[in-house]
Parts: structure tokens; sequence; C-alpha cells
């Protein structure tokens, strides 16, 4: 029998703040253990939460963004239980009335081949909710440690509907959330410092059933490979399961990447009961229309959108794009030397290869190298209008890497421009001739390569100055004079 | 010295301070030597720091000399229910839970009152984390009533109470949550005001039922009342719940009169169960307004009087089982020795750190919340209590301010209610709604009892109608002199 895979995410992602969600003391990553702490993150006697307006603007955005419904009053509840990483023992949360309701993710599967874009699918939304993150706990030999720095992290939960089908859907569920975070300023969503982290509910059912079957709870899937692997490996052991004639328990497992195996942590029946009332120390926030539309005026282009317009707009092809768009600033900067310049594909190329791999090799930010938009914008016009060869031009794109300088600056400083002196250039197209009778010959025979050995020893005498298309010119000209 | 000064008013040591009649430091001795000399009979304190509050007399000395005097609280010793934070002082809500517990951090209302130049002097004790109302639910032992030593001071607020009414301090801060102050008050004959919620901050009050605690103080006279909320009062970005609102000059509003007031009567605050002395009190207070030209009517709260108390032990329970949910051995508090990993931690810290009633609101509470009861208990509290706040308001549109007594009895005997939770429960029936619609309240004497137990006044306030009730208060208080009368000690 063939089975199909029913794929829900939960994925919670740290929201970038300057500050923890209900209090002032500053949020971030890699402070020594329990330095980002105060009365309200430790929840001392008396401590009381208040609101972070940062955090619930960057969750409106996110769901802005995503095309969710934002409801129009912010509701905070209390979600009970004892655990030694939640400070007050109850988490603040959004139970009934999450801040954002429906929206969806697009995502692209992998295409037929690499230059060909794949099929796109929009992915439902649930709902997304605010809540706050936990400490983290270290269990050694004989002791557990705690500590409170990521305790109070503004935290949002995306719940997707069961709705994907494979672990590549999956997959590109979670890179598009991702790209699409990171360039709206919501998320780093660096997993290896737990700003983005994902579960997944999964099911298998026979194909043709609409009814879902017992579903698992997969936990740990913290990189986004570990998303696709766990999700297949977890697929493939429900359907040996059914296969070999046994059943699905509804448990939650614990993948375990490295080993590529999963165990099971606990079972349903133990599921907690959480206790949920509102808040009483928050009073619910109105989230009006005005305040909506400040937010909405912040949003960026979608990745996609912007994709599919780079296409239209400057006939990129697809490959190009697909590293141009999930970087956001070199999608900016593109835009920028596209307005400059009137070939935006070979600005592209620019981009897409040189500057990147510069970029990469020295280890640093687009925003931190020397290089400006004007100046791609200026090389690629040197180069379309024969001012300088391909060759001068990745000369001066180095120099310019390490300089800064702009390109008509370096060219002259190397002396790198194209000779176009017609008269320099026939003399030497006459040496080339002269020097080469055998070529010459067989040219004219009808051997078109030939022409290349008189061509050569042009550039050479011009030391690779001369216009290659002009030398084209003169060579066949001056040959066909001399064809008898 | 001490025997003139100590059941002085805030409003008459000020004036002495300012005349330099007195130092700020005489008067601190003079409370101190007072508490030695009585609190082994009253045990109002849960401790105190003598040495600092005499440091801190001497910068308010300093002050003064050098002309920079900061008003009139600069120099005047104010206890605190030792729920409410003073950095750098043992905060333990009288649960061994918390016995060794520092806090780091002032609350709000401390940091007022220290800008204000007022001297902390002393944790008072309480019913374990402000619930009860007898003060004898306190890790640490009762608090002794001085009117009578045999009698409780009332609670939870019942340190703060019996500290002033034993000339031991001249104002503290307690914390009233359904009568935690207004009930001491009438206990031991003395002002207690609860203003409304949202007025005072709550940042740095150890929290019980955080949609029903408010700070508020017990003082000798309403002036003082008037006095203290001036500075204590006003919004603050540390509580979300603090309301912004425009304070009135509440001392300054005291003597205006606009108008004739209109006084209601609640006719259920006066059924069964009501003590006959206190019931007569009451009824000649009316009399006072009615002949200085109030319009007293009759006013019906059956909904209150029907359900307060149960809607009170669904919602408050329900808060403080969360509320409590951080006192668990980890970060800090009491932690049991024989642990074994993290569930062991928390049962054993909170089996050995809690008292008995605590931990019966906790169960209580909890069950209040599970799955499956929420909508019975929880849901339909919150909806009854809404209809009370609406039948507090509709009685609002033809009345300034209600009238009652703020307790059905006078002081009971320690060890009398302890065995009987329901009983003592019972005790907060008149002061209970107030907490419910959020309004504010404030208790002041009205007479003794025959055996000379205090019998306290209630009177209810708008929402945000504290000047007004003060003023109408501040008018009995005129024409009495119950508040001038002080216990032998």
């Amino acid at each position: 029998m063939n089975y199909e895979a029913v794929i829900g995410l939960e994925v919670h992602v740290q929201l970038k703040t300057a500050s923890k969600m209900f209090t002032r003391v500053a949020a971030g990553y890699g402070a020594p253990p329990n330095t980002l702490t105060d009365a309200v993150v430790l929840a001392l006697p008396g401590a009381l939460p208040v609101l972070n307006k940062e955090a619930l603007d960057k969750i409106i955005k996110a769901g802005l963004m995503l095309g969710c419904t934002i409801a129009p009053v912010c509701k905070w509840d209390r979600k009970n239980y004892f655990y030694p990483d939640s400070p007050k023992n109850y988490q603040i949360s959004q139970y009934d009335q999450p801040i954002c309701l429906a929206g969806s993710v697009e995502i692209e599967l992998p295409g037929v081949a690499r230059n060909v874009m794949g099929e796109h699918k929009q992915i439902p939304l649930t709902r997304i909710h605010l809540e706050e993150d936990v400490g983290k706990l270290t269990h050694e030999a004989h002791d557990s440690l705690v500590d409170f720095n990521r305790a109070g992290t503004p935290l949002m939960e995306i719940v997707s509907e069961p709705a994907m089908h494979s672990a590549d859907e999956a997959f590109a569920f979670l890179t598009s959330l991702r790209t699409t975070m990171v360039q709206g300023g919501i998320s780093d969503c660096d997993m290896e410092k737990g700003q983005l982290r994902c579960d997944a509910n999964i099911s298998i059912r026979p194909v043709g059933e609409t009814k879902l079957g017992v579903k698992v709870e997969l936990k740990n899937l913290n990189s986004i490979s570990y998303v696709r692997d766990g999700i297949a490996l977890e697929i493939r052991r429900q359907t040996a399961v059914l296969t070999g004639g046994g059943s699905i328990v509804q448990e939650t497992r614990q993948y375990d990447g490295e080993a590529g195996t999963s165990v099971a942590m606990r079972s349903k029946e133990m599921a907690h009961d959480y206790r949920y009332f509102p808040d009483p120390d928050l009073l619910p926030v109105q989230v009006d229309a005005a305040w909506q539309a400040t937010i909405r005026a912040t949003i960026p282009e979608l990745p996609f959108d912007r994709q599919r317009r780079f296409i239209a707009q400057y006939q990129l092809p697809y490959t190009i794009t697909a590293v141009l768009v999930p970087e956001r600033d070199l999608g900016d900067f593109f835009e920028q030397v596209a307005q400059l310049c009137s070939h935006p594909q070979a600005a592209a190329n620019w981009l897409v290869n040189d500057l990147r791999r510069e970029l990469a090799s020295g280890k640093i930010a687009l925003t931190e190298s020397k290089i400006r938009p004007m100046h791609i914008a200026a090389l690629v016009d040197l180069v379309e209008q024969g001012e300088i060869s391909m060759t001068a031009a990745k000369e001066v794109f180095n120099d310019m890497f390490q300089t800064g300088e702009a390109p008509a600056a370096i060219v002259i400083r190397k002396n790198l421009k194209q000779s176009t002196d017609s008269g320099a250039l026939e003399q030497w197209v006459q040496s080339a001739i002269a020097a080469n009778p055998r070529a010459v010959a067989e040219f004219l025979a009808g051997k078109e390569q030939a022409i290349n050995a008189v061509k050569g020893a042009v550039m050479k005498a011009s030391q690779g100055k001369a216009n290659p298309k002009l030398v084209d010119e003169l060579v066949r000209r001056q040959l066909l004079a001399v064809k008898p | 010295m001490s025997a003139s000064v100590i059941f002085k008013s805030v409003a008459e040591l000020s004036a002495l301070l300012a005349a330099k009649s007195i130092s700020a430091c005489e008067l601190m001795q003079a409370f101190a030597a007072r508490t030695t000399a009585v609190e082994g009979r009253v045990h109002a304190f849960n401790s105190r720091d003598e040495a600092g509050a005499l440091s801190l007399a001497a910068a308010s000395d300093a002050r003064r000399a050098a002309g920079q005097t900061r008003g009139p609280l600069d120099g005047i010793p104010i206890g605190f229910k030792d729920v409410i934070a003073v950095e750098g002082q043992p905060l333990t809500a009288s649960s061994k839970m918390l016995a060794n517990f520092i806090s780091p951090y002032d609350a709000t209302v401390t940091t007022k009152l220290k800008m204000a130049g007022a001297i902390p002097w002393g944790r008072l004790n309480l019913d374990e984390f402000a619930m009860g109302s007898s003060t004898e639910n306190s890790a640490f032992g009762a608090t002794a009533n001085p009117w009578d030593l045999t009698r409780v001071p009332g609670g939870s607020s019942g340190g703060s109470a019996a500290a002033v009414a034993a000339g031991e301090m001249p104002v503290a801060l307690g914390s009233d949550t359904g009568g935690s102050i207004r009930q001491p008050a009438a206990f031991c004959g003395l002002v207690g005001l609860k203003p409304t919620y949202g007025l005072v901050s709550r940042y740095g009050l150890a929290a019980f039922a955080s949609s029903l605690d408010q700070i508020g103080t017990l003082t000798r006279t309403v002036g003082d009342a008037a006095q203290m909320l001036k500075i204590i009062a006003g919004h603050d970005a540390r509580d979300s719940t603090s309301l912004s609102t425009v304070m009135p000059d509440y001392s300054a509003a005291l003597p205006k009169k606009s108008r004739p007031w209109r006084i209601g009567v609640p006719k259920e605050f006066f059924g069964p169960g009501l003590d006959a002395e206190i019931g007569a009190a009451v009824q000649q207070a009316l009399a006072f307004y009615r002949s200085a030209g109030a319009e007293i009517t009759e006013v019906s709260l059956p909904l209150t009087a029907e359900y307060a108390i149960a809607v009170y032990y669904l919602i408050a329970t329900a808060e403080a089982s969360s509320n409590l949910a951080r006192y668990d051995g980890i970060r800090y508090g009491h932690r049991a020795r024989t642990t074994t990993d993290a569930i062991s931690i928390y049962a054993q810290s909170r089996a050995e750190g809690f008292g008995e009633e605590v931990k019966r609101r906790i169960i209580l509470g909890t069950h209040v919340l599970s799955s499956g009861y929420y909508d019975a208990y929880y849901l339909r509290a919150q909806k009854v209590r809404a209809l009370i706040r609406g039948e507090f308001m509709s009685v609002f549109q033809n009345c300034d301010v209600l009238l009652s007594p703020t307790t059905p009895t006078a002081a009971f005997k320690i060890g009398e209610k302890s065995a009987d939770p329901l009983a003592m429960y019972l005790n907060d029936i008149y002061t209970i709604g107030v907490n419910l619609a959020g309004l504010p309240g404030i208790s002041l004497p009205c007479g003794f009892t025959t055996g000379g137990l205090p019998i306290g006044l209630q009177i209810i306030g708008q929402p945000f109608g504290e000047a007004e009730m003060l003023t109408i208060a501040h008018t009995y208080e005129q024409g009495h002199a119950w508040h001038t009368k002080y216990p032998n000690l």
C-alpha cells in the first residue's frame, strides 16, 4: 500500500528586540550566565511584567508579512507548569486569542534542474502567538545548572496547518519562513543560537484516505537539514510500522541528528493541564488600524515577490535571482546598481559571482565592504562601452574591492584603458599578418579559426589593451583586402 | 518625651519636626524605645533595623538643618507590611518559604516614601502571604491586638495595625485584597485606607491575588491617610495595571464640601450576623451625617451579599495558585535538604515552606483553574464579578459614597476561628465586594464595644473617588474623638 505523509510544523522564532518581552533588561546571546536578569526575569517577590512594545510591533509585522489577520485586541494568558528553566513556573503566553490568525507561507519545491524554478505552494498557517522564552538547563554529572539569560526573551510560535506532505515541503517551509523573517528584521533566525526552533507533527495515511492518521510529535529538529532528515526518517519509520502490520502510538519522539535516529520521549497520556487563565498583571492591548498601518508601511517586499519581479523587470536568469534574493542586502544592492546602469544582467553577474566570492573569502558583510553600487555600475558601463577588456575589468574589480576607489580612477592609475587608436592598430594588424603567413593562408583557404593566431598577435602587441571587437574587424578587413 | 509623641498623628509630628521642637533622631529613639517596651507583648514586627533607621533619622535632621527638608514626611518613621519590598531588608511574607530572603530592590511605594524622607521602620507581621483575617497564619507567631492582648488585631495587615495602635510608629503600609487593611484598622481603632485598584503601584508588593491586591495605609487620622495617599499614588510604568488619572490634592480637598452628600446604606450589610453594638454605632454615624445635611438612602447590593465571598475565594485562590508558583526553592527561598530531583525540590520545599492556609488556597486555586472545572468555577466567578461591579456602579448613580460597618464583629479571640476557615472567611463579608469592584474604601473608628474594643465604620467611594470619600470621613472624624483614644499597654 502507498502512504501519504501529513505534516504540520510548530516553529518558535525569537524576536530580535533590544530588551526582553516584559522588562527592560537587554535580550541577547552569549553573555556570561545569569547576567541578563533582574527582579522580573528571576520572578522575585513583587516583580511585575510590563510589555515591550517592540515585541508586539515585530510579531504584528511578521503576521502582516505572512498575510495573517491581526486580532484587534492582544490578550495575555498564563500557562502554568513547573519546570526549573521557568522562573515564575508559569509562562506568559497567548491561549485562546492569538495575535495573528491564518495567513500562509509561500514555499518553492526543488525544480527539475538547478536552473529551473520549482513548483510554488502556499502552506496555510493556523496561528501565530507571542510568548516568553524560558531559561537554559545544562545537566552535569550530579547537578543541573540553569542560566536565565534567555528567559523572558520574546518568542513567536508559528503553527502551520497539517498541510505538508513531504520532508522536502517541510524543509522548503522552514527555509522560506526563515528568509522572510530575516528580511523583515523580525529575527536573525540563527538555529545554532536557538533563535529558530522547530517541532513537527507527523502522521501517515493510505493515499486517498481523508482521515488523519495517529500523529507523532518530533522534537529537537535543531538545524534545517535535521528538519528534512528527521521528518524523512519518521515517515519511513511509520511506513515500516504500518507495512509490518503494527500501529502508530501517539507519542513525542526526540530526533538525534548525529545518529540519524529518534527515540520516544513521553506518551500523550502524560499531557499537562496548563491551567491557562488571563494574566491579571497585564491589560489587553488594543491594536487599532492606525497602528497596523504604521507597521505595514515598514514591510519589505516578500522574497518570492522580489524574485518574480527581478526575473520580469531585469530579465535575470532564475539561477541568478535564486542567489540575489535570499540575501536582502544583496538584492537591495542589486537594485541600486540597476538604477545606475543600463546593463542589469551584467551587474547581477558581478554581484553573484565576483562580489559574493570576495565577501566570502574576506569574511565580511556586504554592508562593511568598500564597494558602492555606483562603482559596480561604472565598471559595467566601462566594459559595455569597450573602454576596458573583461580581463582588465576583473583587475579593476579586485582593486576596487580592496581600495574602494572609483573604477575610472583605477583604470587610469593602472593604465588599463583599451586601445582604440586605429592608427596604431592598423600597424599592429599589418605586422601580425606579415608575421603569420601560414595562418593567413589557412584562413583564406576557409579555415575560420586560423584568424585567431593573427588576432592573438595583435592583442599581444597591444599588451592586451586593444579592443577585441575592433581588432577582429580590422584583421578581417585587411585579410579580405589581400585576398586575391 | 516618649509618651508625649508616640500616639501623635503624622501631621502633629510633622509640625513638631518643622518647629524643631523635636529632632527626627529623638522621634526615632522614642518609637524604638516604645517598640522595645511593648513588642514582647504585641509582636507586630518580623524584623527591624534600629541602627539603620537612626542613621536615616540623622540624615533627615541634617537635611532640615541645611534647609533641604523633603516635606511633611521627612523624618517620619513608617512601617512596612512584610510583603512590600525595601532594598536590603528582609521580605518574608511571614512565610518560612522566604524566612531568609532579602529584597534586592525597592517597591515603587518605597521609592516614593524614601524620596519624601520617610524612614522605613521595620517589617510588620501578617497572615502568611496575606492570606487570612487574623495574623494568626504567620510562620513567626501571631500578633496581638494592643486593645486586648488575648484578641487578634485582624488581618492580614495585622502587624501594621497593631504596630500603629501600640504606638510603635505613627503610620504603616498594608495591603488589602479582601479587607486586609480595613478589617485590622477596625479591630485596632485606626484609619485604614484601601485605594481604588490601579491608583497605587503594586510593583514590589509580593502578590497574593493580582487583580484584587492594593497597597494602602494604616494611620491615626483621615488627614494622615490623605497625606500618605498623595505621596504613594500615581501611575507607575513598572505596573501595567496602574492607571493614569489626574490626582487631586487629597489633603487640600479635605475641608471642602461642595453640596449635600448622598450617602447610600446597603441594607444587606445590616442583616443577620452583625453584632448589635456595631450596628448601633454605625447607625449613630448615619445620624451624624444626616444632621450634617447628608441625604441618606437605603440601597441594595443583593449579588454582593450573596456571592461576593464565593467569587472572591475562586478568583483570589486561582490567581494565588499561579502567583505563588515562583516559590519553588530553585532560585531563592526555602529549599528542602533531602531532595533528589527537580520534582522533589518543588514538592518538599513547598510542603515545608508553606503553612496550612497557603496550601489550602493553592490547592483550591489549582482546582479552580483545572481543565474541566475552569468554566464552571473561574470563568463563572469572573462573570459574577462583573455583575457585582455593575451592581455597585448602578448604586453609585444616586450615591456619592456607601456607608456600612467594616466588620460584623469586633476583634475575636486568638484561636477562636483558626480551626474554622469558613467562619474566618465570613469576617470579610462587608469588605470583599470593594476589592471585587476595584473601589476605594476606608475604615475609621466610630466607637467602642462595651468590652472596650474598637468599632470600624466603612465608607466606600466611587472609582477614583478618594477625595470625596476622604472628605466625608474627615468630617466624621472632626465631629468625634474616637481617634484620640489609645490602648493602655
